[in-house]
């Protein structure tokens, strides 16, 4: 249990390195996010939609949810990133070096929610220019808090996923079966007190629920839950999956 | 000082024995090879001696270190050039190099100089800038040497160094590595599933068939089992009477049917063809061709396991096919 901090640097470093020389890759992630935010955003915006709570436009309802989104993908594609290292061979770079596992895994996660941060701030820089107003500078600060437990809880569920896979073919099993439906019941689109009760129950599990939740209650001042209920079980939830992520990483074996 | 000292060491996948109970030492300074032909456990045995596996038993020290309860301090005393390319593309080769030094704890200074100096060592230093996506295949191996050397590791593990390259750039390879070992005195263990390559480069090799050693000596040492030249001839008929006249030859000392060619071995085999074929024309049989060879390890291995090593490999594909089931025959390694 060394903490290696040059090792979690260099790591972070080239994550950023990855992320700025993939210029489609920046495009395509702001792509799907911003689609939904225009599409959704306009083709609802006459209707009145129950649990959107009176004067607040379904656009600025959308626009936290669909930052949590973004944070969902990027980071789960961060933490799963380990699959494309191990498919091209980089990981054995890794594995091999005097490093604790432990600094593998945070560097990971630095560079992960770095990236995944940028990406997020993105989506909210272009939703100013279609009307959304953030209320104060606490608030904004008070986001960053929630979009960073946000992204390294779902880069170490992504961790865990990519240390039980040996390729990349359970990738799409991971797409369709964990993270489409993280994202549907998460209440990122709309209200979840419209669910019926037994799937309410299954909300509740979602992490990302809370998380959209607690953007909500930081940029809008709505939301279900309480601000600090929000913080708290995210915070712990974040501590969990990145302890499962590094445990199961670290149990994995890397050839 | 032994570099490495392998005891009994073991690996099982799913009741697969891959390694199976291997002991060996490599002195400091050694170039030492270990040739066998694919899935024999070469590779499997440098992930155990590099901290990448655990065995399933026995020993093994690298550097004076135990490879299973000291696995930093062996990770640190080693560098490695892995089989298949474990380079990042997205980055340049000098940044490549840069984010190796720093994993190992270089300092800045000293990682400025080391990459400065292993560049130059393997001819990339104008191609520093490059992304490594842009690179050819024999850049990327040199690239990969140069990254193991980086930390100065006093053991080099090569896992076929020159697979897939073409004979020139594999030459320049063989050339770095025996220069590497010569002037900077650095243990290297290289498999490799090449003869020639074994046998230009390596001062002790270890032979590995199915997961165990079949033979440990130096090259000359090896084909000095073999007795001497081999003259391997192929008849149209009647091979079977001049086998039966020929083992009455004193100066043959060995005599191996193969795939319906006939292996004789001998000394100063280029003086006895004649006195083979008048021999051939007197019991009437035709000779089809005559083939001398001076002994390769090809041939000391096809002595110890009565295959070719490309039979050898087929065969082990085959093996690995069954293992698998026929779900996944068409699913290889890469």
């Amino acid at each position: 249990m060394i903490l290696n901090g040059v090792a979690i640097y260099v790591l972070w470093l080239r994550e950023m390195k990855r992320f700025l020389r993939a210029k489609s890759r920046i495009v395509g992630s702001l792509a799907m996010p911003l689609f939904f935010l225009a599409f959704l955003g306009f083709g609802f915006s006459r209707m009145a939609i129950p649990g959107v709570s009176a004067g607040v436009k379904y656009v600025n309802f959308l626009v936290p949810g669909i930052i949590g989104m973004g944070m969902l993908f990027s980071s789960m594609m961060a933490g799963m990133s380990v699959l494309w290292d191990r498919e091209f061979g980089f990981l054995k770079e890794i594995m091999v070096a005097p490093v604790s596992r432990v600094s593998i895994v945070l560097g990971r996660i630095a560079g992960g929610a770095t990236t995944a941060l940028i990406q997020a701030l993105m989506i909210l820089i272009i939703s100013l220019f279609i009307g959304f107003r953030i209320a104060s500078f606490g608030s904004f600060i008070m986001a960053l808090v929630f979009m960073l437990l946000i992204s390294t809880s779902f880069i170490g569920l992504g961790l865990v996923f990519a240390s039980k896979m040996k390729d990349m073919q359970g990738f799409g099993l991971v797409m369709n079966f964990i993270i489409f439906p993280l994202f549907f019941l998460s209440g990122a689109l709309y209200p979840l007190q419209n669910f019926p009760p037994w799937v309410r129950l299954l909300t509740y599990v979602d992490p990302l629920t809370y998380g959209i939740d607690g953007l909500r209650a930081s940029l809008l001042g709505v939301s279900s839950f309480s601000l600090l209920f929000d913080l708290f079980l995210l915070l712990g939830i974040s501590v969990l999956m990145v302890s499962l992520g590094a445990y199961f990483f670290e149990k994995s074996e890397s050839v | 000082m032994d570099a490495i000292l392998v005891e009994g060491l073991t690996k099982k996948f799913n009741g697969f024995t891959a390694v199976d109970g291997i002991s060996f030492a490599v002195t400091s300074g050694e170039l030492f090879g270990l040739l066998g032909p694919n899935g024999a456990g070469k590779t499997t045995t440098i992930n155990m001696l590099s901290t990448l596996l655990l065995p399933t038993s026995g020993r093994a020290e690298v550097a004076g270190f135990e490879v299973i309860r000291n696995r930093d301090a062996v990770r640190k005393s080693i560098g490695i050039v892995f089989q298949e390319t474990a380079l990042d593309g997205k980055l340049t080769g000098r940044e490549n190099l840069d984010f190796h030094g720093m994993m190992y704890g270089l300092s800045k200074e000293d990682r400025k100089a080391r990459i400065q100096d292993v560049l130059e060592l393997v001819e990339l230093s104008d191609k520093a800038g490059v992304l490594v996506e842009n690179y050819s295949g024999g850049m990327k191996r040199r690239l990969e040497i140069a990254r193991g050397l980086m930390h100065r590791p006093k053991v080099l593990f090569l896992d076929e160094p020159t697979l897939g390259l073409d004979a020139q750039t594999r030459r320049h390879i063989w050339d770095y590595i025996k220069k590497l070992n010569r002037d900077a005195g650095v243990t290297i263990i290289l498999t490799t599933h090449y003869m020639e390559e074994a046998d230009y480069l390596c001062q002790r090799t270890a032979i590995m068939d199915l997961g165990k050693f079949v033979a440990l000596d130096t090259p000359s040492g090896l084909k000095d089992i073999l007795g001497g030249d081999v003259v391997s001839m192929e008849f149209e008929k009647g091979m079977d009477s001049f086998v039966s006249q020929i083992e009455r030859l004193d100066w043959i000392k060995r005599i191996k049917l193969h795939d319906g060619s006939l292996s004789l071995t001998m000394e100063k085999g280029e003086r006895r063809i004649p006195e083979l074929i008048n021999l051939a024309q007197r019991v009437g049989v035709t000779v089809d061709c005559v083939h001398l060879r001076k002994p390769s390890l090809e041939d000391v291995f096809l002595h110890f396991t009565g295959r070719t090593i490309r039979e050898q490999e087929a065969s082990a594909a085959e093996r690995f096919r069954a293992m698998m089931g026929p779900g996944h025959a068409a699913r290889g390694r890469r």
